[in-house]
């Protein structure tokens, strides 16, 4: 990998590894007996790694070749084979999560396995880790597809790519030690914050450098998508995160919020993430790899524009309704709710515009498994933003609020739209990446399909069932005014429920192996694509096309 | 000067209130220019053959 670095670019490498490196070791110094020290290990054992892989390259001869004429996807297929080892990581955690609540005994009374702990792992694992990773390997690839530009540098894609998973490994085995500072999805310390900060600076340098260079006039839809993703995830965990070490050698800091002011900004930061996390950059994946793989251009490009500022525009507002009923202003609550319903016509214009697109392309969805993962992705984004906002509503969410509907909706969203258009990118861009002819195994891509669509029905009708009738005992009084049920009765009535969403969970996770099989039988075994072949006869849009791109180039100012 | 409550509501109430709508007609008549037609079509289409590498 490190071979294709010319021997200034493997230098800067080597000297960003022993900078970590040295950090490392300070933080390990420094925080002796505290858990920031055993991080301090983590960050110098894993500088070490990166460094030895590039020593590996240093005395290698330099690539010879005009590198300007290819597109760089080193750094796309390690991503992409992070992202589904930590699909597996994070899913398996959840299904241990979910058992843990039906079966409580699978606690095994460690201090690292409580649910508080595990829980973290799972949300984290799958969001950033799994989310996290493949929005960042199909954001390199769709950014100089679009562009029809090489990725503006070839150290720095590694730097954004490595160093965010150094977050993650950070995150995760902080949650385990107890590390948290008890913001929802923003759980890492102070130290792993600054660090995603550095990462994320990085990011979106590239990502406009390489946008800088590009060979087509417009910016392509996608890549506002993913833009916006980057730069508001900047804004919002720089400001949420804001805090004050109790130590410079120790986890523990202190927020720089108090009281509903604190509730405001880490719901205003956890609903963006849902947004601009789990929304824009997976909205991004959508509008590029769905009319690509269904080999027409997007039903309407004026509503994906219409759509991409409805949803910038109204979701930073919606924050607040995770706060209703609380000491947050009345009137907050309002605002947070009325742009919450707002929201369901820019998205459900995503979602109409992405199902209108396959208008003449259905036979494909019957044939193709992965355009019917899109497909079915897109039904889960119109689905659970009508849940969305319908939830936001004061009344429906003082019944849903605090609630299994809760996570029943994020699931929804979560499974249903996030891993399946996931899932469905992977599929498309692998054999692309790998120039092979297809994935290894069509039957294993259609079984990954029904089990994870089934596994997720399963798992939201669940806690449908649970939530509701959870929400409802809670709120039943006896004719002399108590309340009818205790907790411990309702959590009796949660069981049978518990017990069929770690099932759910189970499908999805078995889904989520097989996927991570299929790729890498697909790496190791499946045959190589033939450039000279018909493409014709080729399995549609698996393998490089003869393009418009022979037309001569326009510049980038028209 | 102080940042009370009296005046982001009051900054919330004026400014808050029309920054927002103007930003959508901005786009919405960027979204609909008809001469942007050709451009946008183009950049649809453009995605469906890119695999060929870099244009130089």
């Amino acid at each position: 990998m490190m071979q294709r670095l010319t021997g200034p670019e493997r230098q800067l490498a080597m000297t960003l590894c022993v900078i970590v490196a040295l950090v490392g070791l300070l933080m390990a110094a420094a925080g002796h007996g505290d858990p920031f020290g055993t991080h301090g290990g983590i960050v110098l054992i894993a500088a070490c790694a990166a460094a030895l892989f590039v020593l590996r390259a240093m005395g290698e001869p330099e690539p010879t070749e005009d590198r300007s004429r290819s597109y760089y996807d080193d750094p796309t297929k390690v991503g992409l084979i992070i992202a589904l080892f930590w699909a597996v990581a994070g899913m398996g955690m959840g299904v241990w999560v979910a058992a843990q609540l039906a079966w409580p005994e699978l606690r095994f009374d460690a201090a690292w396995s409580s649910f508080g702990r595990i829980r973290p792992v799972h949300t984290s694992g799958v969001i950033f880790g799994f989310g996290g990773n493949a929005l960042i390997a199909t954001s390199f690839h769709v950014m100089q597809r679009t562009s029809r530009a090489r990725l503006a540098g070839h150290v720095s894609p590694w730097f954004v790519l490595l160093g965010f998973n150094l977050f993650c490994v950070i995150a995760a085995t902080g949650y385990l030690m107890g590390v948290t500072q008890s913001k929802e999805y923003a759980e890492p310390e102070w130290y792993a914050d600054i660090w995603l900060v550095i990462v994320w600076v990085a990011y979106f340098i590239l990502y406009i450098r390489t946008l800088a260079r590009r060979n087509e006039p417009h910016i392509y839809v996608a890549n506002w998508y993913y833009l916006a993703f980057i730069l508001v995830v900047a804004i919002l965990h720089i400001v949420n995160n804001l805090a004050v070490p109790a130590s410079l050698a120790g986890a523990k800091s202190y927020s720089a919020f108090a009281g509903v002011q604190d509730a405001m900004t880490q719901w205003w930061y956890g609903h963006n993430a849902v947004a601009f996390f789990l929304t824009a950059g997976f909205l991004g994946m959508l509008y590029y790899f769905l009319p690509k793989r269904a080999g027409r251009p997007i039903y309407s490009y004026r509503l994906s524009i219409l759509s991409f500022w409805g949803i910038v525009f109204f979701y930073i507002w919606a924050g607040s309704h995770h706060l209703h009923y609380t000491a947050l202003p009345h009137w907050v609550q309002t605002l947070g709710m009325t742009f919450s319903v707002m929201l369901l016509v820019p998205s459900w214009a995503s979602a109409g515009n992405a199902l209108m697109t396959l208008n003449g392309a259905w036979h494909k969805v019957r044939d193709d498994a992965t355009l019917r993962f899109m497909m079915v992705a897109a039904v889960f984004y119109g689905l659970s933003t009508f849940e969305g906002s319908f939830m936001a509503i004061r009344a429906v969410n003082s019944l849903s609020h605090y609630t299994d509907w809760t996570i029943g909706h994020v699931h929804a969203g979560a499974m249903g739209w996030v891993a399946l258009i996931t899932f469905g990118s992977i599929y498309s861009v692998v054999p692309l990446l790998w120039k092979r002819e297809g994935m290894y195994s069509w039957k294993l891509v259609e079984w990954h399909f029904w089990l994870a669509l089934s596994g997720t029905v399963i798992y939201v009708f669940a806690m449908w069932n649970s939530g509701v009738v959870q929400g409802l005992m809670w709120r039943t009084y006896t004719d002399s005014g108590t309340l009818a049920y205790s907790f411990t009765d309702t959590l009796v009535a949660m069981h049978p429920y518990y017990v069929a969403r770690a099932f759910g969970g189970l499908l999805f996770l078995t889904g989520a192996i097989l996927a991570a099989i299929n790729v890498y039988l697909t790496i190791r075994h499946a045959p190589a694509a033939d450039p000279a072949a018909d493409p014709a006869s080729a399995p549609p849009r698996d393998r490089p096309t003869s393009s418009e791109a022979a037309e001569p180039a326009v510049p980038a100012a028209e | 000067m102080d940042i009370t409550h009296a005046l982001t509501a009051a900054i919330a109430k004026s400014f808050g209130l029309f920054y927002l709508i103007a930003f959508s007609a901005g786009i919405t008549a960027y979204a609909f220019w008809p001469s942007l037609g050709r451009r946008f079509d183009k950049a649809a289409k453009s995605i469906l053959d890119d695999e060929e590498g870099p244009c130089r």
